[in-house]
Order: structure tokens, then C-alpha cells, then sequence
């Protein structure tokens, strides 16, 4: 179950005054059950990217492969697609609409022709997923707190069972706690269910704790791609395009500059701590 | 998809007459559709044509833009043609099919009504095209302001009006985003027949309509935390002053209108 983008451009506007090019040449390949971190500044691109990854947005020049498939060949099932690759929008709550939350999470499923009962199995096993639990089922979803509705907004992705789940900016206006607990329930999803993850962001700190690749775009460039240590190790030149690395990041190289053994690479508060601790433990023992 | 279509379709260039002031076009604009009424013959038309073509040239505006709003009326266009071709009465019969005919009084009343049209959308276009959609909004609040006096509530429409301006684009943005979103969801908005079409459009207007309110919401919370209260006492940023190009093109105008009544008092 893979994806596999060559050459892709796109272009808004082409050939008037307002044409901007969005994606340049990118070439990338999402093998089966990666969890992926996808970076970008506001505008370089990452919002249009993903919506080729479901073929929402048509590539002015390229190829798109899913499982070997073009998918811009002739009579290619866009519908299919899309039930593979779940895409999760900014602000996913704006898309609710139906007179409760089972109803809503069901609107997908019964998209993909499901009956109503194995629509709402479907539902319910995505709320639990989610962390909703059942007393929401019959509730008004406009009545729910801005975190639960982005919930149930997500839940009724994940309700089609996509073999690709990919959320933009899923904790984008959230406060730290509702941010915490979404991207853990997704990090479980993608160890529990072995789905394949793609998390945009723009921040480093959330996705260095969860992701084992990072790709980061850049003015619709990939700038760099590759695990989450080898892309930090470029902090100085992710700043210069509006990004930062993790704050670990930086405490690290400035000990390593100032005369102790670390580890620079570390990327999680966890490992920069294990790392300080066992050169301080180091020296505690020659001085004995 | 819907980003492409152009609403308020104001075309940026650096001419005269983006730089008049707005009431100036509007009264101008009215005073060439009163004119076009008024002119009933070849000589008439003449004065009004070279006046437009005038205009359209002062205005930098590439002529396609213009032509654009004339296929939104082609259809009203041809069915005027039709029916005044062949249902007006007249004494000599040039041509005659069946039971229809075509008259030299029809042919006549055609042609002008055809012409007329044409240049109704053309003028008004030359001043949609020149002028923002806020400075129109201000202009017409000015203009409508001695209505004031009968209790008409001409800042509140004008601004209500110029609101209505701004969420065009924001609602168009909106509504793909949605469709997008329930797209990704599933959602199929162009198969089936008439019925299913309605039905498949509620997840996509549930959302615009709720997304409509809190933004209206948002923006009055926003006015009333800038203590906006109405119209009275009001001041503008940039405050309409006419300057001298403005009297002159007034004075255009006032000769533009004096030749068409002489045009039909004189023939």
C-alpha cells in the first residue's frame, strides 16, 4: 500500500497575473505503516501536497502511484482512492453538519456504500478510537467543546477505514492538553492498527516526539527528508526558513559547544534528559 | 475549482477614470442608460457610441473584460431580438414565414433594442471595472446621503452593502474548502438525478450556512469591540472630495447629455 509522487508540480492560476507555483518537482515515496511528519512554513506548499495525495487537487505536470496505480490514468476510481487515503482537513469541525455525532461519523462510511447498521459499527469502534465515549453518540455535534468536535471531525474519517490517514494541522488552535491527547490517540492508532500516517504541522515539537520521518517543504520544494535526528542536525538552515528545530535541539549544541560529551542528535525531552544525566554521571564517577 | 470564478470583477490599472471619484461614474453611468432612452435614432446612437468607445479607452481596461459580462445576457439578448423581429406591428413586410413576419418597423425596434442592451452592459461594466467595490459602496452612500432627511438609513444599507462585497470571496473560499472536505469524505456532488443532486448539497450547506454566522458573529463582536455605532457623527478615512478632474468630467457629461436631447429635439 504505497504512494508514490514523481515529479509533481502545480500551479494556481496558470498564465495570468495571480500564478504562483505551489509544488516544484517533488518526488516522494510513503511506504506501508510509516507514521511521517510533514513540515512546512505557512505557503510552502504542504496544505496542496496532501490534496494530491488524494487526488482533491490534479498535478499540473507529474505522476501520482498508489499501489503501482497511476492515478490519473483513464476510468482510475478516484472514489476508491480516497476511501484508502482518508484525508483529515484544517479545522475538520467546519465539515460538521448532521443531527448528532453517530449520524455524522457514519456520512463517510455510508459514502463507501455500507448499510446504515455496519455504518454505525463502524462509527462507534471510530469513536472509541478517538476517545469519544458513547453518551456523545445522540448529542448534537454543535454543542460539543472545539477539541471533542475536532474528535468527531476525525473520528468520521477514520470511520472509512483508510489504509493512509493523513491530518493537517490536526492540533492547530487547541490548547496543550487537547494537543497532547489528540496526537497520542493518533501515535496509538499508528502503533495498534499499522495505519500509515501523514502529520502536518509547523511545529517541530509536536511531531519530534512521534514521528520516525520528517519531510520538510519549503517554498513547494522538499527540503530535506529522513528521520527526525538527520533533519535537526540542519537547525541552523531550518531556521532560515522559518522553522526551528525542537528547544532540546538547541540546549544540546550549545553544551556539545561548550566542552560536554551529549548526544546532539536526541530529539525528545526523554532522550536529551538521559543524555545530560549519563555525562553527568561520567564525571561524577571520575572524580571518584 | 470556485476560486476561479471573478466576482466584483474590478480590473487594477492606472487610468483616469480609476482615479475619479466614484459619484462622478455612478452619475455618469445613469446619465448614459437615461441617454440611451432618450436617443431613438441613427445620429443619437452615433453620439452614444463614440461617447462609449471613448470611455472604454480612457478606461485601460482590455476590451475582453467587457465583452465577459455580454454572455451573461446573451440569452435575454436573443429572445429580445426574436420577439421584436417578428411581433411588431408594421406597414411594409419584408419578410414572411408562416404566420410570422418581419417588418421594416420590426427590424428597426430590434436593431436599437439589441444595440441599447449592449450598451447598457458595457457602460455599467466600464464602471464596475474601474472602480472597487468599496469605493462604489462609499460613493452611493454620499450620493443617497440627502435621503438622510426622509429617515432612510443610508450609512447602515451602504454598509451592509460593502459587507456583502467582502464575504463573496471569503463564502467562495469557504465552500470549496467544505466540498473538499466531504469530497475526501465521500461525497459525490455530481452524480444523480435532480432530487439526489439537492440532497447530496445539505453537507455542504449546513456547514457554509453555520460557518456564515459565526462569521458574522465574529465581525459584529469585532465592530462593537471598535465601538462601532452607526453612521452619526461618523468620519471617513479617506473622505470623498471631488477635485478638479471630477468637474470636468461632469462637465463631459452635462455636454454628452446636451447633445443626445438636441440629437432628438432637433430630428
Amino acid at each position: 500500500m504505497s504512494l508514490k509522487l514523481e515529479h509533481v508540480q502545480y500551479t494556481y492560476s496558470p498564465s495570468t497575473a495571480y500564478e504562483i507555483h505551489a509544488l516544484k518537482d517533488v518526488n516522494l515515496e510513503i511506504p506501508d505503516g510509516q507514521f511521517i511528519g510533514l513540515i512546512g512554513h505557512t505557503g510552502s506548499g504542504k496544505s496542496t501536497l496532501v490534496q494530491h495525495l488524494n487526488g482533491l487537487v490534479k498535478a499540473t505536470s507529474g505522476h501520482i502511484y498508489f499501489n503501482g496505480e497511476d492515478i490519473y490514468a483513464d476510468g482510475y476510481d478516484m472514489r476508491k482512492l480516497r476511501s484508502k487515503v482518508g484525508l483529515v482537513f484544517q479545522y475538520p469541525e467546519h465539515q460538521l453538519f448532521e443531527m448528532d455525532v453517530l449520524s455524522d461519523i457514519c456520512f463517510g462510511p455510508k459514502n463507501q456504500g455500507l448499510s446504515k447498521e455496519e455504518a454505525e459499527v463502524r462509527a462507534r469502534e471510530a469513536m472509541r478510537m478517538v476517545g469519544l465515549s458513547e453518551e456523545y453518540e445522540k448529542q448534537s455535534p454543535f454543542e460539543l467543546s472545539g477539541g471533542q468536535k475536532r474528535r468527531v471531525a476525525i473520528a468520521g474519517v477514520l470511520a472509512m477505514e483508510p489504509e493512509i490517514l493523513i491530518l493537517d494541522e490536526p492540533t492547530a488552535g487547541l490548547d496543550p492538553r487537547g494537543r497532547d491527547e489528540i496526537l497520542d490517540q493518533i501515535s496509538r492508532l499508528h502503533k495498534e492498527r499499522g495505519i500509515t500516517i501523514v502529520l502536518v504541522s509547523h511545529s517541530m515539537e509536536d511531531v519530534a516526539k512521534y514521528v520516525e520521518r520528517i519531510i520538510v517543504m519549503n517554498q513547494g520544494e522538499v527540503l530535506h527528508d529522513g528521520a527526525p535526528r538527520e533533519v535537526f542536525r540542519h537547525y541552523k538552515e531550518l531556521e532560515s526558513v522559518g522553522l526551528a528545530a525542537p528547544q532540546v535541539t538547541y540546549i544540546l549544541h550549545t553544551l556539545k559547544e561548550k566542552g560536554f560529551g551529549v548526544d546532539e542528535d536526541a530529539t525528545t525531552i526523554e532522550e536529551a534528559r538521559d543524555t545530560i544525566l549519563r555525562v553527568f554521571r561520567d564525571k561524577v564517577k571520575k572524580h571518584d | 475549482m470556485i476560486r476561479d470564478i471573478t466576482l466584483g470583477q474590478y480590473y487594477p490599472a492606472d487610468s483616469i477614470l480609476h482615479k475619479l471619484d466614484p459619484r462622478v461614474k455612478l452619475v455618469t453611468t445613469i446619465a448614459f442608460l437615461v441617454a440611451l432612452f432618450v436617443a431613438d435614432d441613427w445620429v443619437g446612437y452615433l453620439v452614444a457610441t463614440v461617447f462609449l468607445v471613448a470611455v472604454i479607452k480612457l478606461s485601460r481596461v482590455p476590451f475582453h473584460f467587457m465583452v465577459k459580462g455580454l454572455k451573461a445576457i446573451f440569452f435575454i439578448l436573443l429572445i429580445t431580438l426574436i420577439f421584436n423581429l417578428f411581433l411588431t406591428p408594421g406597414d411594409v413586410v419584408l419578410v414572411q414565414i408562416w404566420k410570422l413576419k418581419i417588418t421594416d418597423k420590426g427590424l428597426h425596434t430590434a436593431i436599437f433594442m439589441a444595440i441599447r442592451l449592449i450598451y447598457l452592459i458595457l457602460g455599467s461594466s466600464v464602471m464596475t471595472l474601474t472602480t472597487t467595490p468599496n469605493d462604489l459602496t462609499d460613493g452611493l452612500e454620499k450620493l443617497m446621503s440627502p435621503l438622510k432627511k426622509l429617515h432612510v438609513p443610508v450609512h447602515e444599507v451602504a454598509m451592509m452593502m460593502s459587507i456583502a462585497l467582502r464575504f463573496i470571496p471569503i463564502l467562495l473560499e469557504e465552500t470549496d474548502k467544505i466540498m473538499k472536505a466531504q469530497i475526501a469524505r465521500g461525497a459525490d456532488f455530481e452524480n444523480g438525478n435532480l432530487i439526489q443532486k439537492a440532497k447530496n448539497l445539505v453537507p455542504l450547506l449546513v456547514p457554509l450556512f453555520i460557518s456564515a454566522f459565526r462569521r458574522a458573529n465574529d465581525l459584529a463582536m469585532a465592530m462593537e469591540a471598535r465601538c462601532y455605532r452607526g453612521g452619526e457623527g461618523r468620519t471617513k478615512m479617506k473622505p470623498l472630495i471631488y477635485a478638479r478632474r471630477d468637474y470636468y468630467a461632469y462637465g463631459v457629461v452635462v455636454i454628452f447629455l446636451a447633445a443626445i436631447i438636441a440629437v432628438r429635439v432637433v430630428l
